[in-house]
């Protein structure tokens, strides 16, 4: 008998599996149960972007790319992030494409922490930050934000935890699970801080499109000074709905994107061929997708903050992404019990907002990619849920 | 206000206040807008997309190409009024194309439809010929899909597994 537990490394076995998972057990064994738990869009890939994908396969384009990602796909995310956020990089040296947002992540994390320094992670935000620090033997030190501030990230609440260890700053905005999103003035007053104290910032701007109302997402990479100390990781998975291509890229200092190449090389080669190939036309001609998909998604989310605030779960107005965070505190139930008992007496599925750190207890993530008739049902049944409550 | 048409061209029974609510305008100015659409002849009607196959088996529907002489000075227009006037016919269109007139007809059997054709459409004055093709399966109208299993959705939480 082999004893695999010696076998195994010890930061991966004192990684934390997810703690909901069995509440998605419970879920998935339910009939009829209406789900406002996803994390990804429910429109399909724009048809013209998947074309591209299809034709690539016909033309027998099989191979590997190059390590960093097709020159012209690198050409057009230069272009694209200068269009749409005003920050220029240089495609030959400033450029990684990865498999998804998420293993630019963790290139970034792996490159730039050594052991025992210290990664700054706002929360509640994605679950991925914390474990992708621990392995690289980095400390991930948590900064709660809080509705009171909108779950923005202030310079106070970040000065409180910087220490002589502190490396690297995890910027996920617009933010999963809260949809917070971080105006001009917030990024100005962080980027003072980042400059005071030398470090290193990862801004996850992979909802970068996803945001309502007047004012449009602002890279953290446009602030002043900030471009040299920041890695941008964003990707295709929810502008454009390619959560299944598995395509995103990290943009940053040549040196450190040099770096992450090389990890990159040796862990996955090159991301998929044949997704570079849709990702191309995406940026080219996916503009006017992106549009028409905010506006839909922009009034799901007025139908389901107006619905939450009127059945008394207020929720702070969610700025970006596809999520809103109502607060339960009025039911006296935790997180846990608040969807326990919704989805085993009304088959509703959310997600506890604790699962996004232990700041996030007393929310729910409550998600509107889903149509408007789903939605709909789904409230009332949350309304009844709540009266049967009292 | 276009997107108002749209949310209704896709479900017309949200409500004044849900559709003031996406819309981020008051109930009164929805309410203002749907009333002027109405004057105006944009919104014509609002009614339900039935599945009628689920409920009465005593269903029938048909296309029928007509190939029409049209009128001197009046076109189409005379005859395809005239047609749209019977209770069986659904809808008329003026097409490009090999034939003239498209009209969807439906009735309690092909039987019952047959012999509308026969008496009724074929013996119009100016109607040329007429090809009646009958509809067997409505996999999806008027943007709504009608086959009997849900889309299912295929997304999973990949957050926790
Ligand atoms: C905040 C955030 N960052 C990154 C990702 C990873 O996206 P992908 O790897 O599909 O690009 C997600 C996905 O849910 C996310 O919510």
């Amino acid at each position: 008998m082999i004893d695999y537990q010696s076998m195994l490394n010890d930061e991966v076995k004192q990684l934390k599996p997810s703690g909901i998972r069995r509440f998605f057990d419970i879920a998935n064994e339910m009939d009829n149960v209406i789900s406002l738990s996803i994390g990804e869009p429910d429109f399909s890939t724009p048809w013209h972007v998947r074309q591209e994908g299809i034709k690539s396969l016909e033309d027998g384009k099989t191979w590997y790319s190059p390590n960093r990602g097709f020159m012209e796909l690198r050409e057009e995310i230069c272009r694209w992030l200068k269009r749409h956020y005003r920050v220029e990089y240089e495609p030959k040296t400033d450029v990684v494409v990865t498999v998804g947002g998420s293993e630019a992540i963790d290139l970034c994390i792996r490159c730039l922490v050594s052991p025992g320094e210290e990664v700054l992670i706002p929360e509640p935000s994605f679950v991925c930050y914390r474990p992708l620090a621990e392995m690289a033997e980095g400390v991930p030190v948590t900064i709660q934000t809080r509705q009171e501030d909108k779950f923005r990230l202030t310079a106070k609440a970040l000065r409180e935890k910087i220490t002589p260890k502190s490396k690297l700053l995890i910027l996920p905005y617009p933010n999963n699970p809260t949809g917070a999103v971080m105006r001009r003035a917030d990024l100005e007053e962080i980027a003072e801080v980042v400059k005071e104290h030398n470090l290193m910032v990862l801004s996850d701007e992979i909802y970068s499109e996803l945001t309502y109302g007047e004012t449009r997402h602002v890279s953290f990479a446009s602030i002043d000074g900030m471009k040299e100390r920041t890695i941008v990781v964003n990707g295709f998975s929810k502008a454009f709905a390619m959560t299944g291509w598995r395509l995103g890229y990290a943009v940053g200092p040549k040196e450190i994107i040099g770096q992450m190449t090389k990890l990159h090389q040796y862990g996955i080669m090159s991301a998929p061929t044949m997704a570079q190939y849709a990702a191309i036309e995406a940026m080219k001609n996916g503009d006017g997708d992106i549009d028409y998909m905010r506006e839909q998604y922009d009034m799901r989310r007025r139908l389901i903050v107006d619905g939450l605030n009127a059945m008394g779960l207020t929720c702070f107005e969610p700025e970006g992404a596809f999520y809103v965070f109502p607060c339960i505190k009025s039911t006296g139930l935790t997180s846990q019990e608040f969807c326990e008992k919704l989805i085993y007496a009304e088959r509703v599925a959310v997600v506890p907002g604790d699962a996004f750190g232990e700041c996030g207890e007393g929310y729910l993530r409550v998600s509107y990619s889903y149509s408007i008739k789903h939605i709909t049902e789904a409230l009332s049944r949350i309304r009844h849920f709540l009266k049967t409550l009292n | 206000m276009d997107r108002l048409l749209n949310l209704l061209d896709e479900n017309a029974r949200l409500s004044t206040e849900q559709l003031a609510v996406m819309l981020g305008k008051t109930p009164d100015e929805v309410e203002n807008a749907i009333a002027e659409y109405e004057k105006q002849g944009v919104i014509r009607g609002y009614k339900a997309l039935i599945n009628w196959e689920k409920v009465d088996q005593n269903k029938a529907s048909a296309l029928i190409e007509l190939r029409v002489s049209p009128k001197r000075d009046r076109g189409f227009d005379e005859i395809a009024g005239r047609i749209m006037q019977f209770e069986e016919v659904e809808s008329v269109y003026l097409m490009s194309g090999g034939y003239d007139l498209a009209v969807k007809v439906h009735g309690k059997s092909m039987q019952e439809i047959a012999m509308f054709v026969m008496r009724r459409l074929s013996t119009l004055d100016s109607v040329l010929s007429t090809a009646t093709h009958f509809i067997l399966t409505r996999y999806k109208d008027g943007g709504i899909i009608l086959s009997s299993e849900d889309e299912k959705d295929e997304r999973r939480s990949v957050l926790c597994d």
